[in-house]
């Protein structure tokens, strides 16, 4: 419960950051929120030399709307998503799934890029990003969510390398995203995110495998016609979701069938 | 003008404002100067054998001053950990304990050396530098495969794993059994629970050599009890030994007992000559600090088709863990309350505890009355699902109605009416309506179920000459010590020690009463073995108020009567033609002429006392109750399965309990909440889980031991019924454990009456989603 020995350095820019990162020799990590890496420190599971701190960085703190699509800066809050009367009215999936995620003090301190680079399995955010074929930028390069979550806790991200934006499509049509969990506070079981987008529909899967799942074998039955009822029948296909404490494997494929066709349900 | 009406005035805590705005004294706020930190290695298997320890690299860190071992610490501490005999006098099997494992480690988190540094992180570093060479060796987990001869043991050097096989046979069993014209058996899990207080353990010593005394601070239940321990360990007069618990962060009887930091923060502190501070982690306080239930039921019953009682039996499999609890032995209660609030013919309980490689269960908040209302309120629901007779009807039936009511086993229930809680509570909760509403849910293929709970407690340890054999000497009375000073304010000092549950307020309400005196001029002083009162036994079995406020009230009262002494001689009056009133004594007939309490209380220390008077206004109070109090109550409570996904919710809750008269309603009301919240963590959320092989421990952070939030408590519906009892003289009962005793079997048979449509007759705990799911799975063709 008490972290190893750190360095700690604080940057204002990404170019900083970066910098920093670089000295820090592939055994530094980012701090942004806080709420993951340092929990994980405590239990000495992560034991970075260096910390640097990105909380200064306030040209990653932001939410703009641009061409059809709703770019938002790595260190905004889940909070500042919640509130926020552009992601409302142009991503309402987005804000919906902010305001459930974790507890207030979580909301106020952790961030969007910090949820996506951690590519925890139990995420909320990284399932958006694959349904929606969201990109993901960094101060090099552009990644596509679907390439961006390779393995529990995996991403392409090199240790110098800072995520700076997510970049969804705007998305303002039917939607709904449906979290599983024991109690309030509680990162999701299960949950299951259903959005109408360009005629259709996108469906994607928290914590059913390593890496956010989209359903698209439930996509294409809805895109033939068949009810939510039957065409959530097929959410767990292929899925071999690992058991835990709190649930069994069966049961998690089980909770992907009945969340998507709730979802599914409320959101028409 | 309010002040003659303390008793039974809903004021908030005195004690709020402080804790509430950050100003708590708890363990690690509070430092020394020249103060020093240790950290435990503790031992990550189950079982092993220590081959070696090599302690160069940690000694050579950054910071470090020492590490120990129980080599080192032999020459400070002697002897073995504590066990009394509680309810189990007649043990099998008790693995002597020294504080610091020395040659075979027995459950995981076990102590094998400590490291003291100059600063915690420091210290924390180097307990990764201390290296031990362990030797595994085979762990046994599951306590009744523990019970099999041949059994893998939990030390090597013992006979079996038996700590204690102990039947209590309460009247003629196979006649009861005899007479049966339905049975129903079944088995009931009570799943280990971590006691999970807000603050963690923690203990500070500071050992001064030059007068030969120590001074512990730690997070107590019982700080009394631990001098008594740490000193005789030590080999200290006991009176050399100082132990002060200020705020205690909750306890929930994971405070009680004396545990090795106890003695090992202590002894450290000797052997370098500094002030030695250890805080538990949270990880460490789910490995190491007892655990509670960890038991498993075989139960059957044996009744009339008419749903008449006859015959309870019933087997209690205790988990102990590596050790036995100093108080573990005390959960074998559990089979002598098994009967409950019914009448029997005849009830048998064997209780078999039974040693395994984790770490030792001890009492947790009701221990062994929550278990045995569980299993007593299931066995009944089942038996009246058997006879397709309505729950509340069944209980109705069988209620015990004559009080004094001597149970099976001799033990005396001072007062009770069970028919009047449980038909507050039922019309409370409207209970027909209730039923109606189930079976229009059920029409409609939903799974909606009603619970019922009808508890009784005995608690209030308690009379000395049973409570005496229990500990092994000390008889559980409690003491309190009145002191009026000069201008008329209070001191109070009582030998109880609050964790929360406001005695601060409480007994203070019961003085200001009692002298008359404003509540603001009077101070409750706990938790300090040097200050004012004499022995206490600490707080926990909802003893406090019934033993140590009873203490308070009797201190309280020979001081006003000696005041009433002295009054009379100021007023030149006879003492029995005194009336005291508002805190004034008056003479009868004319009250203009009067003395108030603190006009006395000066006199007390001025120069014109009657001759023979001895100066001062104070007294001494030892109480000794003549029995156990029992509170009882019923509580009702409604789910929703959700028939897909197994996720329970509670819809509704009730709960009418009566632990006599109130002192404070607001304080009884918080215990109820707190107590009923506490009760929905064991049925729906908590459990402790270790693999079943390895015997790990699986839950050791709070994301996965699963402490509810205040979202998943539901809203309650309170209410009380008011039946003094007779034991003591203002008629009180305990409430601290009853909602946590009366909720858990609430909660589950209402989950059980839910799932009943689809012939499953029992669910263990947790009632989780994925556990009802499975059963739904399985109970569908
Ligand atoms: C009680 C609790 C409940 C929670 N519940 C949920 C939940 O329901 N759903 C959910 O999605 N999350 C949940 N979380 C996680 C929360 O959202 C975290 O804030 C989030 O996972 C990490 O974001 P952070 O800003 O705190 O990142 P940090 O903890 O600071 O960092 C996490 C990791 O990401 C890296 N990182 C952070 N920012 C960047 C960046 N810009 N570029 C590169 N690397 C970066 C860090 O180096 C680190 O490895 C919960 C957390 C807690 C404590």
């Amino acid at each position: 419960m008490i972290p190893a020995a750190f360095e700690y350095s604080r940057a204002t820019s990404v170019a900083e950051a970066v910098d920093l990162l670089r000295r820090g020799g592939g055994e530094a990590k980012v701090l942004a929120g806080g709420h993951s890496l340092i929990p994980l420190m405590r239990l000495r599971l992560a034991q970075p030399t260096a910390l640097v701190d990105i909380n200064g960085v306030k040209e990653l703190d932001y939410i703009r709307m641009e061409e059809g699509r709703v770019r938002v800066g790595a260190l905004t809050r889940h909070a500042t998503v919640v509130r926020s009367a552009e992601v409302r009215r142009h991503l309402p999936l987005l804000a919906e799934i902010a305001g459930e995620v974790g507890d207030p003090q979580v909301r106020s301190r952790g961030t969007v890029g910090g949820v996506l680079a951690h590519a925890d399995s139990a995420g909320d955010y990284p399932t958006l990003a694959v349904m929606l074929d969201a990109e993901i930028v960094t101060d090099r390069r552009r990644i596509a969510a679907r390439d961006f979550f390779q393995h529990l806790f995996t991403t392409p991200l090199a240790p110098d390398e800072l995520v700076c934006e997510v970049v969804f499509p705007a998305a303002p049509g039917p939607h709904r995203y449906l979290k599983f969990r024991r109690r309030l506070f509680d990162w999701a079981i299960v949950a299951a995110g259903v959005q109408q987008l360009d005629g259709g529909w996108r469906v994607g899967l928290t914590n059913c495998g390593p890496t956010p799942v989209r359903a698209t074998a439930v996509e294409a039955a809805l895109a033939q016609g068949a009810t939510p009822s039957a065409a959530s029948a097929a959410a767990a296909d292929g899925l071999n979701p690992s058991s835990d404490l709190r649930a069994s494997s069966e049961y998690r494929r089980h909770l992907a069938r009945v969340l998507t066709r709730r979802a599914l349900e409320q959101a028409a | 003008m309010a002040v003659s009406q303390m008793i039974g005035a809903r004021i908030q805590r005195r004690e709020d404002p402080r804790l509430i705005t950050g100003h708590g004294r708890f363990i690690e706020d509070r430092t020394l100067p020249g103060m020093v930190h240790l950290a435990v290695v503790r031992s990550p298997h189950p079982h092993a054998r220590i081959v070696s320890i090599d302690t160069a690299a940690a000694g050579a860190a950054p910071g470090v001053l020492a590490v120990l071992t129980a080599k080192e610490f032999h020459t400070v501490l002697s002897g073995t950990m504590p066990v009394a005999p509680a309810f189990a006098p007649d043990k099998k099997y008790v693995p002597p304990r020294f504080p610091i494992a020395e040659q075979e480690v027995c459950f995981q988190g076990e102590p094998v050396a400590v490291v003291v540094a100059s600063e915690r992180a420091l210290a924390a570093d180097a307990v990764d530098l201390v290296h031990v060479e362990y030797e595994p060796l085979p762990a046994i987990v599951d306590p009744e495969a523990a019970m099999h001869p041949g059994s893998v043991k939990a030390h090597t050097d013992g006979p079996d794993n038996i700590g204690w096989d102990t039947t209590f046979a309460g009247g003629d069993i196979e006649a009861a059994f005899a007479k049966a014209e339905v049975r129903v058996k079944e088995r009931i899990l009570q799943q280990r629970l971590a006691p999970t207080s807000m603050e963690t353990r923690g203990v500070l010593a500071q050992y001064s050599p030059f007068d030969e005394r120590l001074t512990i601070w730690l997070g107590s239940q019982n700080p009394h009890f631990i001098r008594f321990f740490v000193s005789m360990s030590m080999g200290m007069p006991e009176s050399a030994v100082r132990v002060v618990a200020e705020d205690v962060g909750g306890g929930f009887g994971g405070k009680i007992s004396p545990y090795p930091e106890d003695y090992l923060v202590p002894a450290a502190a000797k052997l370098l000559g500094r002030p030695v501070r250890w805080i538990e982690t949270r990880t460490e306080s789910i490995q190491t600090t007892t655990h509670g239930r960890g038991q498993v039921f075989e139960a059957e019953v044996a009744a009339r088709r008419d749903g008449t009682l006859l015959g309870l039996r019933l087997t209690q499999v205790l988990d102990l863990g590596a050790y036995h609890g100093t108080f573990g032995a005390f959960q074998a209660c559990a089979g002598l309350m098994a009967g409950g609030v019914y009448r029997w013919e005849a009830v048998e309980a064997r209780s078999v505890g039974v040693l395994t490689n984790k770490v030792p269960t001890d009492p947790y908040r009701g221990a062994g009355r929550p278990e045995a209302t569980h299993v007593c309120e299931r066995m009944v629901d089942r038996l009246a699902q058997e006879l397709g007779m309505d729950p509340a009807e069944l209980r109705r039936r069988n209620f015990a109605r004559e009080f004094p009511f001597t149970n099976n086993f001799g033990l005396v229930y001072d007062s009770g009416n069970y028919d009047g809680t449980l038909d507050r509570a039922l019309e409370l909760a409207d209970y027909p309506a209730l039923r109606e509403r189930q079976a229009e849910a059920r029409r409609a293929g939903r799974l909606v179920g009603i619970g019922i709970s009808t508890w009784v407690e005995i608690c209030g340890f308690g009379p000395a000459a049973p409570t005496a054999g229990a500990t092994g000497g000390i008889a559980l009375v409690e003491s309190a010590q009145v002191r009026v000073l000069p201008t008329g304010s209070a001191s109070v000092f009582v030998g109880t020690q609050a964790q929360g549950q406001g005695h601060d307020t409480t007994f203070a309400q019961i003085v200001a009463d009692t002298l008359g005196m404003p509540l603001e001029t009077i101070e409750l002083r706990h938790g300090d073995t040097a200050e004012g009162t004499g022995f206490g036994c600490g707080t926990y079995g909802s003893r406090s108020l019934s033993v140590g406020g009873m203490a308070v009230q009797q201190a309280a009262v020979k001081v006003r009567e000696k005041a009433r002494q002295l009054a009379a001689h100021l007023l030149e009056a006879d003492p029995d033609d005194l009336v005291f009133e508002q805190g004034r004594f008056a003479v009868q007939g004319s009250p203009a002429t009067g003395k108030s309490i603190q006009e006395v209380a000066l006199a007390a220390y001025g120069g014109s006392l009657p001759s023979g008077m001895e100066h001062g206004l104070e007294a001494v109070s030892y109480f000794d109750p003549s029995n156990w109090v029992w509170p009882f109550g019923a509580h009702v409570c409604l789910v929703e399965v959700d028939p897909e996904t197994g996720a329970v919710r509670i819809e509704q809750y009730v709960g009418v309990d009566d632990c006599g008269t109130v002192i404070n309603p607001m304080i009884v009301e918080g215990q109820v909440q707190g107590g009923v919240a506490q009760a929905i963590a064991q049925a729906l959320y908590e459990e402790v889980v270790y693999d079943g092989e390895s015997g790990q421990l699986l839950t050791g952070t709070l994301l996965d031991y699963l402490v509810p939030t205040m979202n998943e408590i539901p809203d309650m519906t309170l209410d009380r019924t008011v039946t003094p009892s007779p034991v003591n003289p203002l008629g009180v009962k305990g409430i601290g454990e009853a909602g946590t005793i009366a909720a858990t079997p609430a909660v589950i048979n209402a989950v059980c009456d839910a799932l009943s449509p689809l012939g499953i007759h029992h669910v263990d705990m947790p009632a989780s989603p994925d556990r009802l799911w499975r059963l739904m799975q399985e109970a569908r063709p």
